[in-house]
């Protein structure tokens, strides 16, 4: 760790050209442990994107730099890309991910105005609970799930296992409650000003909260959906569990079983599949950092 | 949050002054409301918990009652306590780094002056973006002995390469590596709010009363962040013990099962090998610290939530 004004206590009596100076020293040596971290922490996609951009010889080839790239081709992207397989996937994810998105949206927004404004029997339990519930974790409920579902063909004769759509009802499980939570605390934000304002002014229920407030906690909204659609995106577990034929399955799941068979590995194509994949998360990030992270930290939340 | 416990009250007045009909009527709304998210939570979160209780005493082939049966199998199976032993060292292990390296990020950050932030920050976060599943795919291929680019790096410091993923040692240290590579990033967020929360007073007053740097953490950050830190703690050791998606990738739980975790042995169990009692039973082994958590969550959260649901505590 980088502290080194702690190497010198008693600075602040010391010549003021001094301070500045260890200032100036405190500032750099915290830019270099940062960037040491950055390095870390970038290491990864960076490495990806090189691996991406080789040739199968390129990768096998066993001399050399393995960080740098000699012939750069985009043969693996186009090879993605040109793949009804890999386009099925992406297919799928999109769909999953808007249904769910659009769910968790409606239920969590509804709930939220609710236990935000309104009071009914077991309503402060409610809140509470839809915390808690935010903290089960999927790994706890997917056997369970699995065999509902295997029960529930029998009953009904629906297939529901091996079924794309099946994932849109699993996944607002894991993005309701959370989404819940944080639009309780943007709406509570509201002054109550504003209700009272349109309730003179006629408003119902319903009006109210089209009206007032969704324009209002706007910036909320944003995060939640920014968190439904990061979460359906990436959601890992339920999926494989869930779903095993090629046109069924989502991006993460077909990339890592479909891509890798047997002891063949085409390197090139999976770290472009995993950066493919890693896109339209990163590219909401990088547009809608300050919405993210204000969702990220207005829940308090998982790590 | 007085307000909403005052517009809660103001609301629930006007409806009791045009009697209890009216009041009546706005708690029925608010259920309906509300109805979506219970049957949600009820159908796909709550009832399959408990339908884990009761799948966890069938037999294999779920026919049959047999009781504690199948814990009483687990616990005769050397398997079963390595899997105990390799989730706690796991979690705690990259929660502890996740944690410190958190700090001493947000620290840095908080340091650096107010138009750089916002770039580091951003950078910084980048691992908490990928999908967990395509990151830890990069990591294996990083991993990879033959062609690995870590042991690359190594040799070029010096040091023999290391079988990352073929020595059970090694391998345990792998997955926690990317593990607290994808999760460090989100406590520098949690910590560098709460830092910025910190009123500034408290710092020069401690400054004119003579305390050093290391004093000023321990006495004026420390304390402050007190709640956050704990909070952070234990949200994350919850997800980290059931983590699931960065041992199934890089090891299946190999080699010699050294490296599963609860979940990849639920898993491996209950999907792959076709015994759903028993899987049960092993990912019923995350609720002790689920309940454990819950207890110190509840008191904090509780609080928190009647403020929000707008009831005069």
């Amino acid at each position: 760790m980088s502290r080194p004004e702690m190497a010198a206590p008693g600075a602040e009596k010391a010549a003021t050209g001094d301070l500045r100076r260890q200032r100036r020293w405190a500032l750099w040596s915290a830019y270099a442990c940062l960037g040491l971290f950055c390095v870390f922490f970038l290491a990864p996609p960076i490495y990806a994107l090189v691996t991406s951009l080789k040739t199968s010889q390129e990768i096998a080839a066993l001399e050399g730099n393995p960080w740098l790239v000699r012939d750069p081709t985009l043969a693996n992207y186009a090879a993605l890309l040109g793949s009804s397989t890999f386009l099925r996937f992406f297919w799928n994810s999109a769909k999953v991910a808007v249904i769910v998105v659009a769910v968790t949206m409606v239920i969590a927004t509804l709930a939220a105005f609710s236990l935000a404004r309104m009071r009914f029997f077991g309503s402060t339990a409610l809140a509470t609970g839809v915390f808690l519930t935010y903290l089960i974790p999927e790994t706890l409920l997917f056997i369970p799930l699995f065999q509902i579902f295997t029960w529930l063909r029998d009953l009904t004769g629906i297939e529901f296992i091996n079924r794309w759509w099946i994932l849109c009802i699993v996944y607002p499980t894991l993005t309701v409650p959370f989404c819940t939570w944080i639009l309780i605390g943007y709406f509570s934000s509201i002054p109550k000003e504003l209700d009272e304002a349109a309730i003179v002014d006629g408003a119902s229920t319903l009006q109210l909260l089209l009206k007032v407030f969704l324009p209002v906690a706007l910036p909320g909204l944003i995060a939640a959906t920014i968190f439904a659609f990061t979460v359906s995106w990436a959601q890992f577990l339920y999926p494989l569990a869930f779903t095993t034929s090629l046109d069924q399955l989502v991006l993460p799941v077909g990339i890592v079983t479909n891509l890798i068979k047997g002891d063949v590995f085409n390197w090139g194509q999976i770290m472009a599949g995993a950066l493919l994949t890693a896109a339209p998360p990163v590219l909401l990030y990088a547009f809608l950092m300050d919405y993210y992270i204000a969702g990220l930290t207005a829940g308090a939340t998982k790590g | 949050m007085a307000q909403a416990a005052a517009i809660g009250g103001a609301l629930e007045e006007r409806g009791a002054s045009r009697g209890g009909g009216l009041a009546r009527r706005r708690a029925r709304i608010a259920f309906l409301l509300c109805l979506p998210l219970i049957v949600l939570v009820l159908a796909l979160v709550i009832y399959p918990a408990f339908y884990s209780l009761h799948l966890a005493t069938l037999n294999k082939s779920m026919t049959r009652f047999v009781g504690l049966a199948n814990f009483a199998f687990l616990f005769k199976r050397e398997t079963f306590w390595m899997v105990v032993e390799q989730s706690v060292i796991f979690a705690v292990g990259a929660v502890v780094f996740k944690a410190l390296i958190g700090f001493v990020l947000a620290h840095l950050v908080h340091r650096l002056p107010q138009r750089g932030q916002r770039a580091w920050r951003g950078m910084l976060l980048v691992p908490w973006v990928i999908p967990p599943a395509m990151s830890t795919l990069v990591w294996w291929w990083m991993y990879e002995p033959s062609y690995s680019a870590l042991n690359w790096l190594l040799a070029g410091m010096g040091f023999a390469p290391v079988a990352w993923l073929g020595d059970p040692y090694w391998a345990r240290f792998a997955v926690i590596l990317v593990n607290v590579w994808y999760g460090a990033p989100f406590f520098m967020i949690m910590y560098l709010a709460a830092l910025k929360s910190v009123p500034a007073e408290l710092y020069e007053s401690a400054e004119i009363d003579g305390a050093n740097a290391w004093q000023k953490l321990i006495y004026v950050t420390l304390p402050m962040l007190r709640n956050i830190i704990a909070i952070t703690v234990l949200f994350s050791l919850i997800v980290t013990f059931a983590n699931f998606d960065i041992v199934r990738i890089l090891t299946a739980g190999g080699p010699r099962d050294m490296t599963h975790v609860f979940a990849t042995w639920a898993f491996k169990l209950g999907i792959e090998s076709n015994d759903i009692p028993l899987g049960a039973c092993v990912s019923l082994f995350m609720f002790p610290i689920l309940g454990f958590a819950a207890v110190f969550i509840l008191r904090d959260v509780h609080r928190r939530s009647r403020e929000l649901a707008g009831v005069a505590a």
